[in-house]
């Protein structure tokens, strides 16, 4: 069987794109991408730990994380792309560098 | 586990469930509005407040019964109880705010009323979780509200900017909890505080998986309550979001999060307090000190009172660095009084602000005292009160902390808070001296607008509170502690 810690491994790597993403890239909606890599990082850490916990049969809180865990990432796009439209609408853009009126 | 687990028992969640039936109410009773032209947005509010007020009733009346339910994921003691009374104050005063405000704002009054009553839920249930999917469940229902109340003004590009930001940064912020929470998942086994608690004592958890997972984890409440270095996003997201909501954000996620951290520590980590005290402390000097410095050189009142928040924030920490009762006890009066002192300063901001426009410079207060002494006095008590000046409630809400602290051996802590008051107290007296004492001039005399008479009860309440539990903080106190003593003699 695959050992624990490449999956963990696989988990931090996926966390490390999705922070880049979010980090690097100016485009809304490229951050929002990352930000999604970040969460899905999390649940196959989630998940790993479950199958190599004790009892994965009986206890079955990783799982369940994780299915709320997807749950809440689909809010969390329908309220960001409802806010990317709304900038859109008023500025023709959705690049981050633009979105300078609030600072001091 | 004992039967009492074992049952499905409403009891402990009956604040929540009743928020949610009115903000159900609220939408069911919109639709109606916009069929026909029947008035009933002037009640929809109204409605909203009754909602409100019966479950802070419910609350008090809960206090003492102290149930865990949802097999240990959640739990009714005392503490969750006074939290649900702030974020419930906050709650309440907001809508008082929000009843001329909205309109000229929004057209869908009745989707703010319930967004306002369903973050409330939230944050309700926030203080209440006792487990890591709970907890998370609870941050999301009001964090995504909030990105919608942020940029309810739609045409307003400020005010989609502050969505916007607030969101991909809270956005990532939770993807930062969801991995700690990962981690502290696979270090204990269990996502139940109890039995995190349990595995640590036990010395079965993974040392190094726990560490990285508990470091993530006060990034992502770092964020929420903004903690420096995680506060990026307070002052752009305060000045650009409409008043009222501001308000709302300030009191209630201050009092969410920092009763989800007093849960997270105090329950799933005690055994490990000589590693976690410390680095709280570490952050709460650094939040005061940066938050203070930053608000004295800023000439937006929204801005201000977004880097003042910041300070409060590491006030708050103070007590809860310690992690003795008394420091949690005193933080959940700083809340309270922060609630009734910040509300108030929000509602005079609102009065000085011009039509359509969601922010107002401070030097607009210069010379108020002369042509609206009434206003000027109000804002003073807030001021006094902010700035922790006794008889008013934010000196007793500062004093519980720092004296929590040095009883709990964090003198240092206690001395760099009181160094910071006194920075503190610089610029919210510069506000008082401003408005007895400055000249307007041409640009900055403006006539603040006429209260309405929701706005004016609010400013009315926020200041009788912030007078009478600074007189009689034992108002407060006795309330929460009759509850504390309930539970000793309930084990």
């Amino acid at each position: 069987m695959v050992p624990l810690t490449w999956y963990l491994i696989l988990a931090a790597f996926v966390f490390s794109c999705g922070l880049f993403a979010a980090l690097g890239r100016r485009n809304a909606i490229a951050v929002l991408m990352g930000i999604e890599l970040m969460l899905n990082a999390a649940n196959i850490n989630l998940i790993a730990f479950w199958r190599y916990g004790a009892a994965p049969a009986q206890n079955l809180d990783g799982q369940i994380f994780a299915l709320f865990v997807i749950a809440v990432a689909a809010a969390e796009v329908a309220v960001g792309l409802a806010l990317v439209i709304s900038v859109y609408r008023n500025r023709r853009t959705v690049n981050l560098d633009d979105l300078d009126l609030l600072k001091g | 586990m004992n039967s009492a687990d074992l049952q499905l028992n409403l009891y402990p969640v009956l604040p929540e469930l009743l928020m949610v039936a009115t903000a159900a109410v609220v939408m069911i009773l919109d639709i109606f509005n916009r069929k026909g032209k029947a008035p009933t947005s002037m009640f929809l509010p109204w409605f909203a407040l009754v909602g409100i007020l019966v479950t802070a009733a419910v609350s008090i009346w809960l206090i003492g019964q102290p149930i865990s339910s949802f097999q240990g994921m959640a739990i009714n003691d005392a503490r969750a109880q006074a939290l649900n009374l702030v974020v419930l104050a906050g709650a309440a005063l907001t809508v008082l705010l929000s009843i001329r405000y909205i309109p000229n704002v929004n057209r869908q009054t009745g989707e703010y009323y319930a967004l306002i009553l369903l973050v409330s839920t939230g944050m309700m249930a926030m203080g209440s979780a006792t487990d890591l999917m709970a907890l998370f469940l609870a941050l999301e229902t009001f964090s995504l509200g909030l990105y919608i109340l942020a940029g309810l003004s739609r045409t307003d590009r400020r005010s989609n900017e502050a969505a916007m930001k607030y969101f991909l940064l809270g956005a990532f912020a939770s993807a930062f909890f969801v991995y700690g929470a990962a981690y502290v998942y696979g270090a204990t086994g269990s996502t139940r505080f109890d039995l995190i608690a349990n595995a640590l004592f036990d010395g079965k958890a993974d040392p190094s998986l726990l560490a990285i997972g508990v470091t993530l984890l006060i990034a992502g409440f770092g964020f929420k309550v903004s903690l420096v270095p995680f506060h990026m996003w307070t002052p752009d997201v305060y000045q650009g979001s409409p008043t009222p909501v501001t308000a709302f954000m300030s009191v209630g996620t201050k009092a969410a999060a920092f009763a989800a951290f007093y849960r997270l520590f105090a329950f799933a980590l005690p055994s490990e307090q000589a590693s976690w005290g410390p680095v709280l402390g570490a952050l709460a000097i650094l939040t005061m000190t940066l938050g203070n410095l930053a608000a004295l050189r800023q000439s937006s009142l929204k801005r201000l009172l977004a880097y003042s928040s910041i300070a409060h924030a590491g006030y708050i920490l103070v007590g809860l660095a310690t992690a003795t009762s008394a420091g949690i006890d005193g933080a959940l009066f700083y809340l309270i009084s922060y609630a009734f002192m910040n509300m108030g300063a929000f509602a005079v901001i609102i009065l000085l602000e011009r039509q359509g426009e969601m922010d107002a410079l401070g030097n607009r207060l210069n010379g108020l005292a002369r042509r609206h002494p009434q206003v000027a006095m109000l804002m003073s008590i807030f001021m006094f009160s902010l700035a922790g000046v006794p008889p008013f409630a934010g000196f007793f809400g500062k004093f519980f902390v720092f004296a929590a602290a040095v009883s709990g051996g964090y003198s240092w802590l206690a001395a760099v808070a009181m160094l910071n008051s006194a920075i503190g107290a610089y610029y919210y007296l510069r506000i008082i001296v401003n408005m007895y004492f400055a000249e307007p001039t041409e640009e900055t005399r403006i006539e603040p607008q006429q209260a309405s008479i929701p706005l004016a009860f609010a400013l009315g309440v926020s200041a009788v509170f912030t007078v009478a539990l600074g007189v009689l903080p034992s108002l407060w106190t006795n309330l929460v502690q009759s509850g504390a003593l309930n539970l000793v003699a309930m084990r």
